[in-house]
């Protein structure tokens, strides 16, 4: 049948203009990142600068940092940006990555309803609120889907003392959700919540929710960038990528980062360390993450974690 | 209410600004749906008339699957196709995966079984009405199969349009395929999600009123074709 | 008219056609011959549409033959058309119409288009040739679907009730296309429930009843003075 013939010449057509201009645009890279970095704007600020000086555009497929290291394991992206500090170890550990550099943190708030049943109201200690939260049996929205967000909170919760299965209830609602969802659903619900302070500034939908808890230092959020190992996954773009984590990580990029800000604050905060490459404001911080004194240099061995305290 | 007229709003200050990342959501929206429902249509439109002309065992296994297939949720789609097209699965090697590329296929196999399960029904409604007439003529089957596409063809409009609006309207499978990357891979229904989970509901509401125009018109047109070449053609 | 074996005479040898196992067509034995046009008459069931559909080849007997003497087991189709009751037209053209069957023949355009023309002036409707077939008039419709089967030169042509659905004018014109077609050298074989119409066409009469032939006779004959009490109580309760 001509008729036939033809229609599948005009399918493979199609086919094929929808294809190639993807491969032929040579000078992209993947980076997997989570959606509360996408959310904040981040990169709608850095990457185009990142463009202008290398020509290389960055495509951000932003998803929850479990999704996103996945993403990184199956060889579908070509750096990882991601903010789970022992999840990125295990990364390294399991050999998918040579090298992860600390790029910025960013902090973490705890919001909840201007009634503030649980009386928390201006309190800078995380771990005593949480308890108050827990014993009023206040609502509390929680992610709920293995992000980043949602370690650190349930590392706060040990940190609390509240041991979740035991103290879990109808209070305490766990919503599978990124983290504009989850916001939006606990201003519905008009529960607690704890969320990077990024979405929170961009959050538009707030009704009666307001910042409760801000500035204990357990609340900081540490972000990490590594590049998918070649040896794994030989068509990953090394230079490329390497290109991107560079500049992240030079005085430039990190400028950029500190540059972005939301109302005249910043979100983010640059700290990358050369042959340091650890601690918040150069100093470790307690209980939330497992630290070693001395980072690795670059080049050296992969890291291996070692739990301490 | 107070979000409905924001919505209104926003839609207006989207489409009067002729933002240009909106275009380019816009067009490849149809790009990428319109190039699924050709792909679809090319496969789905013979393959439903032949089951319906076919005689064969397991053929009303055939019909069921297919009737059934046109319940496929775009997520498990989605899923299936991320899995192929991953550079850990068997067509990784294409680097199809966070391409429009992707979201063409994953949104062709969605619809293909609706414009072939819908085409077996509009032709084997047809085929009874000519059977007779057609075998007298000396047409076996396999060519009354094209005879009757052709002869059916306002029918099959309708369901080429029925497909095109499940592929505009679908985000599950374009988001997990495409990944929603900001000028490459985004598209309406993907920006409706990401807005929606920043919390900027009125531009949330005011991209899909964008998009719901957008099938509405091209429903309006395709049955303003239709009408006119029925009156021409009969 | 073709090169190669005549179809003709066509017999059938003790068809039978059932369907769940009920008889509709039992024990059919007759021979066509070319030449003259043949009429099936009969009351409602009694099988007539079967038995043409039968000879054509849309159905296939349940057991009996059906032979040609050419011995075809292939296309026999080829070499003879059907025109039903009502028409059946293609969503196109009338020529396009027309010209559809010498397609599936494997005619080249210019030759189809322009022996496609020639059939409609033969029937009247040249002018009519790019109109919408489907918007056009049952009467016309059908004249279209004579000048389709036409154009394909058959050795028979089969017609299941052709006027049953026309106006009188339209019917005379029918039966006017289907003298001609006649004329030209088609075998006829026709049903109808039309006894007028059986005079002034048939030049002999099968009359079947409950699926059995009953009696063949030439018309004039069979009209004047029936020989089976059936065909002859058929006759005065039609006459009413």
């Amino acid at each position: 049948m001509t008729f036939a013939r033809r229609s599948l010449l005009v399918a493979a057509a199609l086919a094929a203009t929808i294809t190639l201009p993807a491969q032929a645009q040579d000078k992209f890279i993947i980076v997997a990142s989570t959606t509360s970095t996408q959310d904040s704007g981040l990169f709608g600020h850095i990457l185009p600068l990142f463009k202008t000086k290398t020509g290389i555009e960055v495509r951000v497929v932003a998803q929850g940092t479990g999704q996103a290291l996945d993403t990184g394991r199956r060889g579908d992206a070509d750096v990882v940006f991601v903010h789970d500090k022992a999840a990125e170890e295990t990364f390294v550990a399991e050999g998918f990555s040579t090298e992860r550099r600390e790029v910025m943190y960013n902090d973490f708030i705890l919001a909840g309803p201007k009634a503030d049943p649980a009386a928390i109201a201006g309190s800078k200690d995380i771990a005593s609120s949480l308890k108050r939260i827990a014993e009023a049996k206040a609502p509390f929205a929680s992610r709920g889907d293995k992000s980043g967000t949602h370690a650190a909170e349930l590392r706060l919760w040990r940190l609390a003392g509240v041991d979740l299965d035991t103290a879990k209830g109808n209070w305490y609602r766990a919503l599978g959700q990124g983290m504009g969802p989850t916001l939006n659903t606990a201003a519905a619900m008009n529960a607690y919540v704890l969320a990077d302070r990024a979405t929170w500034l961009n959050f538009k939908n707030r009704a009666e929710l307001a910042i409760m808890v801000q500035g204990d230092q357990r609340l900081f959020n540490q972000y990490g960038i590594m590049l998918v190992n070649p040896a794994r996954h030989p068509h990953v773009k090394r230079e490329l990528g390497k290109s991107f984590i560079d500049w992240l990580t030079s005085l430039e990029g990190q400028a950029a980062i500190g540059d972005y800000k939301i109302g005249g604050e910043s979100l983010f905060f640059p700290n990358y360390r050369r042959a340091a490459g650890s601690g918040i404001g150069g100093r470790r911080t307690r209980g939330l993450r497992t630290h070693r004194r001395r980072a690795p240099e670059p080049g050296a061995a992969p890291a291996v974690p070692q739990k301490s305290g | 209410m107070y979000d409905l007229g924001a919505a209104f709003v926003a839609a207006l200050r989207l489409i009067g600004g002729l933002d240009p990342g909106l275009l380019g959501i816009v067009a490849l929206s149809v790009t990428v749906s319109l190039s699924a429902v050709a792909i679809a249509a090319v496969l789905g439109l013979p393959l439903g008339a032949a089951v319906a002309l076919g005689r064969f065992p397991g053929r009303r296994g055939v019909i069921v699957t297919l009737n059934a297939l046109m319940g496929l949720p775009p997520v498990v789609v989605g899923l299936f196709v991320y899995l192929l097209l991953s550079r850990a699965g068997p067509l990784g090697s294409l680097g199809l995966l966070f391409t429009p590329g992707a979201m063409v296929i994953a949104q062709a196999i969605l619809i293909t079984p609706i414009v072939a399960a819908l085409a077996r029904q509009v032709v084997e409604d047809a085929w009874a009405e000519y059977q007779e007439q057609l075998r007298s003529l000396g047409a076996p089957p396999r060519r009354a199969l094209w005879t009757l596409l052709w002869d059916t063809r306002f029918s099959l409009v309708t369901v080429v349009l029925a497909g095109f609006g499940r592929a505009a309207a679908e985000v599950g499978a374009v988001i997990i395929v495409g990944g929603n990357i900001e000028g490459v891979t985004r598209v309406m229904t993907t920006a409706i999600t990401l807005e929606t989970s920043k919390g900027d509901l009125p531009l949330a509401l005011g991209l899909g009123l964008i998009l719901m125009t957008l099938v509405l018109a091209a429903n309006t047109a395709a049955y303003a074709i239709k009408e006119a070449a029925q009156r021409r053609f009969g | 008219m073709h090169a190669g074996a005549a179809l003709l005479p066509l017999v059938l040898d003790r068809v039978s056609y059932a369907i769940d196992g009920t008889p509709l067509v039992s024990e059919l034995s007759v021979t066509l011959q070319a030449g003259s046009r043949t009429v099936i008459l009969g009351p409602n069931g009694a099988g007539k549409s079967l038995t043409l559909r039968l000879c054509h080849g849309l159905l296939r007997p349940t057991s009996g033959s059906v032979r040609w003497a050419g011995a075809f087991s292939g296309e026999p189709m080829r070499r003879q058309a059907m025109v039903f009751q009502r028409p059946v037209m293609l969503r196109r053209s009338a020529l396009a119409n027309v010209a559809y069957g010498l397609k599936l023949a494997g005619m080249a355009k210019r030759e189809r288009d322009d022996r496609a023309r020639a059939m409609l002036d033969r029937v009247g409707l040249l002018a009519l040739a790019d109109r919408a077939a489907r918007s056009m008039s049952g009467g016309e419709q059908q004249r279209v679907a004579l000048a389709r089967a036409w154009a394909l030169q058959p050795e028979v042509l089969f017609l299941d009730e052709p006027t049953a659905s026309l106006d009188p004018a339209a019917a005379r014109a029918v039966e006017a296309i289907i003298r001609a077609i006649h004329e030209a050298g088609t075998k006829i074989v026709m049903t109808t429930h039309n006894l007028a119409q059986a005079r002034r066409l048939a030049d002999e009469i099968l009359f079947l009843d409950r699926g059995r032939l009953i009696e063949r006779t030439p018309a004039e004959q069979f009209f004047r003075a029936p020989t089976t009490p059936e065909a002859t109580s058929f006759l005065r309760e039609e006459s009413i």
